[in-house]
């Protein structure tokens, strides 16, 4: 990899959306040897609204910490898909929420999308962790670091008593993002 | 063995810096965007034996803050935009009674409650002039986690050896993204501290112009007994208005960070060697323009960048020197031109100075900066 | 043996700044008795005021003395107590320092409980400033800011102290003056915030306006309103009608707030 890439994690507040892209930037920065920065905007509601979190990653070092064009953008509702995916580069990655985002931004994107919120409330059983299996499928779809290195900084992360709970939510995300790619 | 690592927020790193600088209290009052400041060192102060205390209001923190370093305590606060402004009085009495301190301050849009959770670099002139009278200045601008750390450690340094309150003021961007931080082992980084007087306590004044412009401090409760004032005082602490010991004494306060600013002046320079169209940025803003000072140079303009670290006191001696060589300035910032106009004040007018400014609770982008670049070369 | 004022007063630093009259060196004399009573090291002593006529009372005393911003001397004072619990930390200043501007400083260190001794000179008046009217000066009462007489209502200091937390409240006046120098050594024996109003009088500017004729007959009304807490027990509430209850008002034990905090960091301690 050279040069920039630049990921952006988009939803509403209080899913996680901040750490999913921590745990990103943390796995890149700290288990993959690559330099990488984290940064966010939210509004002031603590729940609901639309949230980001961008993460840029790097072989050397990054100035700006903001995103330019964006690689791979993650949307997890309408609202975040329509604010947040005006600079999303032509030929980006786009992962989307099948149930909650039907209305897809126009341009030419590889756009990948499942039921992110459903797989982490019916299959994993706890809603809590969508932004899991969202980062393990944004892993998956961009390739920017190792797998080994995400499951490592999901489960430096996570509270002990739901390792297993995030391991999995992370797992189902990569193979779930793999499979509706194709 | 390997130095420890992390990857942190600014506000964090800010506080881990404090505890490195050997702070042991804290008082603050809870605002966006600085509380993770706060919320670190209320966990990690008790583990050091040191105190946090959340008080009242931000004039109390502040207030409580010089308390605790009349003990001879390290001591930190932080806040933004509106509770810096309530917490000028006593930055004031701060610096009239000469007691360190620092003071986190994250820049927020304003004035008044303004934009939360929006970035800004518009307490830049609060941080010189935003409590009344005369008084010395002393502010550091960093512009990664790791320089947050740094400059934090830095800010105690300062605020110790020249005995008047320190501000460090991250923007909001620079403030909340995280990076990777490399922690100093001990010792790595110079600590500085307070020097305590070496005369017995009857022959000790706490203003003693003898020992030169910084008289040593004494703490509460040892064996020196002194008083400590708000008003114009003497070399012993107590209140005057004798006219020629008033303009003396405001004169040295003044004079003890003016005297010393090639000692306090920290920058950096980056592809300046050639440059004539300097970008004169801080903090976040100075990320981008180094984005675009790289760009600018693939396509033949011959940009450099300046970089303030320390704000205040200015580089204007540095400024001045540079004005005369280059084509032009460009000062991109997240106000309405407060750096531009200090920038202005300093060069005598030797070169053009372009500014760029936002308070829309955007960042500044690299585009912006290499398109003004292209406009002025 | 006359008491011995000089081993607490600072050289050259008298005479003071008080008019003629004025009972704030009344308090300052009982002040330092009850330090001297109690025995407290000078060095281990900080007294700490805000901005007025009772707030320069530490410059005269020989301590570790703070003459802070206008109402903040609570929150000065407590960081001087957290820094350093083992501190005597005494406060004192007026009732427009203390009730108006500090009132929130005030109303906070009641409620933690921390342990500090307020000495409160309460002489209805903001005096240093020419005469204002403060949140203690009577309903109708004259002052610089009310000539057609005071609209406001007043605080009682020490109802807003029991109210707000502090854990000993007592109440005495400039013209007990015997009296003082044992409400503040007990206040500062007792181990949480205590509060010491003292009814003072200001007859430059509140005396002057609201005809008193003299200091003395200041002096004679503290004497008149005044009632002891005990003696006011077997009195009627029409006996009662326009008195003022002195001594010890209040007095509990709490949880005092240095010795809480101490706990915080022997948990922080054991935490991982």
């Amino acid at each position: 990899m050279s040069g920039r890439y630049e990921l952006r994690f988009s939803g509403a507040g209080g899913q996680g959306l901040i750490l999913a892209g921590v745990i990103m930037a943390e796995a890149a920065s700290i288990y993959d040897g690559k330099q990488a920065v984290q940064s966010q905007s939210y509004g002031p509601e603590a729940r609901g609204g639309a949230s980001k979190s961008e993460v840029i990653i790097s072989d050397g070092p990054i100035d700006y910490p903001k995103a330019t064009v964006v690689d791979a953008l993650l949307a997890l509702t309408q609202e975040a898909c329509d604010k947040y995916s005006h600079d999303l580069k032509e030929g980006g990655i786009l992962l989307i929420d099948s149930d909650l985002v039907t209305k897809e931004p126009v341009g030419n994107f590889k756009v990948t999308k499942f039921n992110i919120t459903n797989t982490a409330k019916n299959e994993i059983g706890r809603e809590i962790v969508t932004n899991i299996v969202a980062l393990g499928a944004m892993v998956a779809l961009t390739g920017v670091i190792s797998k080994e290195s995400a499951e490592k900084a999901v489960l430096a992360r996570v509270p002990e008593a739901f390792l297993e709970l995030n391991k999995k939510a992370f797992n189902v995300g990569y193979e779930k993002a793999l499979a509706a790619q194709k | 063995m390997a130095k420890k690592v992390a990857f942190m927020q600014g506000n964090e790193a800010g506080a881990h810096g404090a505890l490195y600088a050997g702070c042991k209290f804290f008082a603050g009052y809870p605002i966006t965007p600085s509380t993770e400041v706060a919320e670190v060192m209320s966990a990690e102060l008790p583990k050091v034996g040191g105190k946090f205390i959340q008080m009242e209001d931000e004039i109390g923190a502040m207030a409580a803050l010089i308390g605790a370093s009349l003990t001879g305590t390290k001591a930190l606060t932080s806040t933004s935009g509106p509770g810096f402004s309530l917490k000028q009085e006593n930055i004031g009495y701060a610096c009239i009674t000469e007691v360190p301190c620092v003071i986190f301050n994250v820049m927020r849009g304003g004035p008044s409650t303004g934009m939360p959770t929006g970035p800004s670099q518009s307490d830049i002139m609060s941080a010189k002039w935003g409590t009344h009278g005369d008084h010395p200045a002393i502010c550091l601008v960093p512009a990664s986690v790791q320089e947050i750390f740094e400059e934090t450690v830095r800010a105690f340094n300062l605020s110790e050896k020249y005995r008047t309150p320190v501000t460090i003021m991250p923007d909001e961007i620079v403030a909340h993204m995280r990076e990777r931080i490399v922690f100093p082992e001990p010792g790595e980084l110079e600590v500085i501290n307070r020097t305590a007087p070496s005369v017995p306590p009857e022959k000790y004044k706490p203003y003693d112009t003898s020992f030169g412009d910084v008289p040593p401090l004494a703490a509460f409760g040892t064996n020196y007994r002194f008083h400590v004032t708000g008003l114009n005082k003497m070399e012993d602490g107590f209140p005057t208005t004798k006219a020629a010991i008033v303009q003396a004494e405001e004169e040295r306060q003044v004079r003890k960070v003016e005297a010393n600013a090639d000692d306090i002046i920290k920058y950096e320079e980056y592809l300046m060697d050639d440059a004539d169209i300097v970008v004169v940025a801080f903090g976040s803003t100075s990320r981008s323009a180094r984005f675009a000072v790289n760009e600018a140079r693939k396509q033949g303009i011959k940009a450099g960048l300046f970089r303030l670290i320390t704000f205040w006191p200015f580089p204007e001696k540095q400024l001045l020197a540079l004005s005369k060589k280059v084509k032009a300035f460009i000062t991109p910032e997240m106000n309405l031109g407060m750096c531009t106009g200090v920038v202005k004040g300093c060069i005598e007018g030797n070169a053009p100075v372009h500014g760029i400014f936002r308070v829309d609770g955007e960042p500044i982008n690299p585009g912006q900066i290499l398109d003004k670049m292209k406009e002025v070369k | 043996m006359a008491f011995d004022y000089d081993k607490y007063i600072r050289p050259g630093k008298l005479p003071h700044i008080w008019c003629p009259g004025c009972g704030h060196g009344i308090v300052m004399k009982g002040l330092i008795r009850a330090i001297d009573s109690l025995g407290l090291d000078k060095n281990n002593t900080a007294i700490v005021s805000g901005i007025g006529c009772a707030s320069r009372l530490p410059g005269y005393i020989d301590c570790c003395t703070l003459h802070t911003a206008h109402g903040r001397a609570a929150a000065f004072a407590t960081g001087v107590k957290m820094a350093k619990p083992e501190m005597n930390v005494i406060l004192c200043g007026g009732d427009g320092d203390g009730t108006a501007i500090g009132g929130n400083h005030f109303i906070h260190a009641c409620r933690r409980n921390i342990d500090m001794t307020y000495i409160i000179m309460n002489n209805n008046i903001y005096g240093m400033t020419g005469g204002q009217f403060s949140p203690c000066t009577p309903t109708g009462a004259k002052a610089s800011t009310t000539p057609y007489g005071n609209p406001d209502p007043a605080f009682d200091v020490a109802k807003l102290a029991i109210g707000a937390g502090a854990t000993f409240v007592a109440r005495g006046t400039a013209y007990h003056a015997t009296q003082i120098d044992k409400l503040i050594a007990e206040a500062i024996q007792h181990k949480g915030f205590s509060v010491v109003e003292i009814l003072d009088d200001c007859p430059t500017t509140y005396g002057r306006r609201n005809k008193f004729k003299s200091v003395i007959e200041m002096m004679n009304r503290l004497k008149d309103i005044a009632v002891p807490v005990k003696a006011a027990e077997k009195m009627t509430p029409e006996q009662l009608e326009g008195k003022v209850l002195t001594g010890v008002l209040y007095k509990q034990e709490k949880p005092e707030y240095t010795t809480e905090y101490a706990k915080v960091i022997e948990r922080a301690k054991g935490a991982k």
